[in-house]
């Protein structure tokens, strides 16, 4: 039988079972929607994170306190707790090479009011070099001193959200504020710019890194942000901040560094794999429509039973008789596919129009996937069907009852 | 060309086996015009599908143009038919969502015979049974003997040299089962090996050799199916 018969007749078939046709489209083709659409927002997420950071400039070091082994062999014997980053170490970072600009950081939350308003924030006590490193500006006033690194002064910068949240529409800039017990000046107020690698900006307040040293109480710094050259070798500077840990900690290089790329490289590894995760619970949609499809081609087959006997009397075989009911399958998945990917492709395309800031997309391989697993349940789960019409008996199958 | 030999087909029925067939022997050449007859549950059917390789035997030996068929598999057997043997049903086993032309090139079709020869076929055949004018209609839209006619044209239009019809006018009035026959016999005249299962005793009598079956037997088998037309009482 030549395919594009079978096809014709296959085609016949849907044109008289409409409503089951139909339905078997609908089930197919929400399947695969549902894998395309679903996975779009999977690796629309990790196109957000790999924006995000890259907005951030790829030359982005992290040095946190303390080591964290991954690469598992003994804890140290001694010294049981990592020493302290201190402001010292990281103004010692600042002689490198290739070394552009060094941010430490303490962190820590207070209640920050002015008059009776007041607001539980996050403090970030850190240096100018702050502002450059992630990539920050202000809107109104000036960013924090140069003498900011190593004085307690009393100023800060607010972030919009804060500043809106305690001064309303009036004048910030020259008025104090209290940040935990201690007063301070309002200098400047940073540009409206969302979050960033997981803070939001707009709901903080920026002080002098002494000064969060003197609200916390900490010598030790929360983590050092590193630039670095445009075209720094990561792995020399990493070599070489260990050597000065190294020297400063008495041997000791108990520091955890992360470079910006190892960083995205993890965020990619989990929202990748969390959309595999996804991509896999929406195919069960398709193994649903498979199982439809099985019971309805059941059904199909004794309806049809005096037509198959009729095609073997006619001289039609045992295995063609099998290809029409795996044809009429795989036919039908094929358009539900092609509807599934069109519905999917619209309403992605419709949800990118209305949302333009997070760029959703279908991965590659989402909608080969996708259809493959569509065939590839159609065509399982029409593998009884299709071998129970070929076994039926000619001379049984026709006995009985007219048309 | 068709020969069976100790031919015996069982059936289980429930729990007793019913002997359809009993050591049937049986020779038929090309161009015979048979009629097989019987009691309601004598077998005529059941050897009518043996013919057509619809059914298989449970002992004894079947040969078709010197095949031996037991020894085949099921697609051999499914060529073998597609070749030699043309179906006739009581019941006409139209397809109803495919047009007459449609339902006549099905087999050519199973075949994988191209469209444009398929349809020059089927419109020959349908001429032949007087229905070329009826080519797009669907099997509702006609009356009981020209749906049996439709069915003749199907079973004809692979030229087989065998044609099994099994109570071909059960379900037709006088008129029209008349059509039918003359159109069957007029297949036989031009060479066509005829095989007609039937309860109607006229139609038997028309055949020049006759089988009386009984259970499972042939009782009789009279007549020359190859003597010249005419030599038969009508
Ligand atoms: N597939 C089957 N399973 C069980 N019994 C069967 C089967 N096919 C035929 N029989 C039985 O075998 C016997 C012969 O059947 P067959 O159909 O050949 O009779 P027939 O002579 O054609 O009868 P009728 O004139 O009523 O059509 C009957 O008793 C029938 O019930
Ligand atoms: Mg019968």
């Amino acid at each position: 039988m030549r395919l594009l018969d079978q096809l014709h007749f296959n085609g016949q078939l849907f044109l008289r079972h409409r409503v089951r046709t139909v339905l078997l489209l609908l089930a197919v083709g929400l399947g695969v929607a549902s894998v395309i659409m679903l996975t779009s927002l999977g690796e629309g997420a990790r196109r957000y994170v790999d924006r995000e950071f890259s907005a951030l400039g790829n030359q982005l070091l992290i040095i946190l306190p303390g080591r964290k082994e991954t690469t598992g062999g003994a804890p140290p014997i001694y010294g049981a707790a990592p020493r302290d980053l201190t402001l010292e170490d990281a103004q010692a970072l600042e002689r490198l090479p290739a070394v552009r600009a060094v941010a430490p950081v303490i962190a820590g939350t207070a209640p920050v009011s002015r008059g009776s308003r007041s607001r539980e924030v996050i403090v970030l006590g850190s240096t100018s070099a702050i502002f450059q490193v992630r990539k920050m500006d202000v809107a109104q006033g000036k960013i924090l001193p140069e003498r900011a690194r190593s004085e307690a002064l009393a100023v800060c910068v607010l972030g919009s959200k804060l500043k809106l949240e305690l001064f309303g529409n009036r004048r910030a800039i020259g008025e104090w504020v209290r940040a935990g017990d201690r007063r301070m000046r309002v200098i400047g107020v940073l540009e409206e710019r969302g979050e960033s690698l997981g803070l939001d900006l707009r709901d903080m307040i920026i002080v002098p890194v002494r000064t969060a040293e003197q609200m916390f109480n900490s010598p030790g710094l929360f983590r050092v942000l590193l630039e670095l050259d445009a075209n720094a070798d990561f792995d020399r500077v990493e070599d070489r901040v260990r050597g000065v840990i190294r020297e400063r900690h008495e041997g000791e290089d108990d520091v955890t560094l992360i470079s910006q790329d190892s960083m995205l490289a993890a965020f990619n590894n989990i929202l990748t794999t969390l959309t595999l995760a996804i991509a896999a619970i929406a195919a069960v949609s398709l193994l649903v429509a498979g199982i439809l499809i099985m019971n309805i081609s059941l059904i199909s087959v004794s309806q049809r039973r005096r037509e198959i006997g009729l095609l073997k009397a006619l001289g039609g075989s045992s295995r063609q008789v099998r290809q029409l009911f795996l044809g009429e399958s795989l036919l039908l998945v094929s358009l539900g596919s092609v509807a599934g990917v069109a519905v999917a492709w619209v309403a992605v395309l419709v949800v990118a129009r209305l949302w333009p800031a997070f760029p959703l997309a279908p991965p590659w391989w989402s909608v080969p996937a996708a259809v493959a697993t569509a065939l590839l349940s159609g065509l399982v789960f029409s593998l009884i069907p299709a071998r129970r019409a070929a076994a039926l008996d000619p001379v049984l199958a026709m006995r009985g009852q007219d048309l | 060309m068709i020969e069976l030999q100790d031919v015996n087909k069982t059936y289980l029925v429930g729990e007793s086996p019913l002997r359809a067939l009993r050591d049937v022997n049986i020779t038929i050449d090309a161009g015979e015009y048979l009629s097989v007859m019987g009691p309601s549950g004598s077998g005529k059917s059941t050897l009518l599908n043996m013919v057509g390789l619809l059914d298989r035997p449970d002992s004894g030996s079947y040969r078709l143009e010197g095949t031996a068929t037991e020894e085949l598999g099921e697609e051999a057997r499914a060529r073998l038919r597609a070749d030699y043997v043309g179906f006739i049903f009581q019941a006409f086993h139209l397809i109803n969502r495919l047009t007459t032309l449609e339902n006549v090139e099905l087999p050519m079709m199973l075949a994988g015979i191209s469209p444009k020869k398929r349809r020059q076929s089927a419109l020959g055949v349908l001429e032949q049974v007087g229905l070329a004018d009826r080519a797009g209609h669907r099997p509702n839209q006609l009356s009981g003997g020209q749906l049996q006619r439709v069915a003749i044209a199907r079973a004809i239009v692979m030229k087989p040299r065998i044609l099994l019809a099994d109570e071909p006018t059960g379900n037709l009035d006088q008129a029209s089962g008349a059509e039918v026959v003359e159109v069957l016999e007029n297949l036989n005249r031009e060479g066509i090996t005829l095989l007609v299962v039937t309860h109607d005793a006229q139609l038997g009598k028309r055949a020049r050799r006759r089988i009386r079956m009984v259970d499972g037997q042939i009782e009789s088998d009279t007549g020359d199916g190859n003597a010249p037309a005419g030599s038969t009482a009508l």
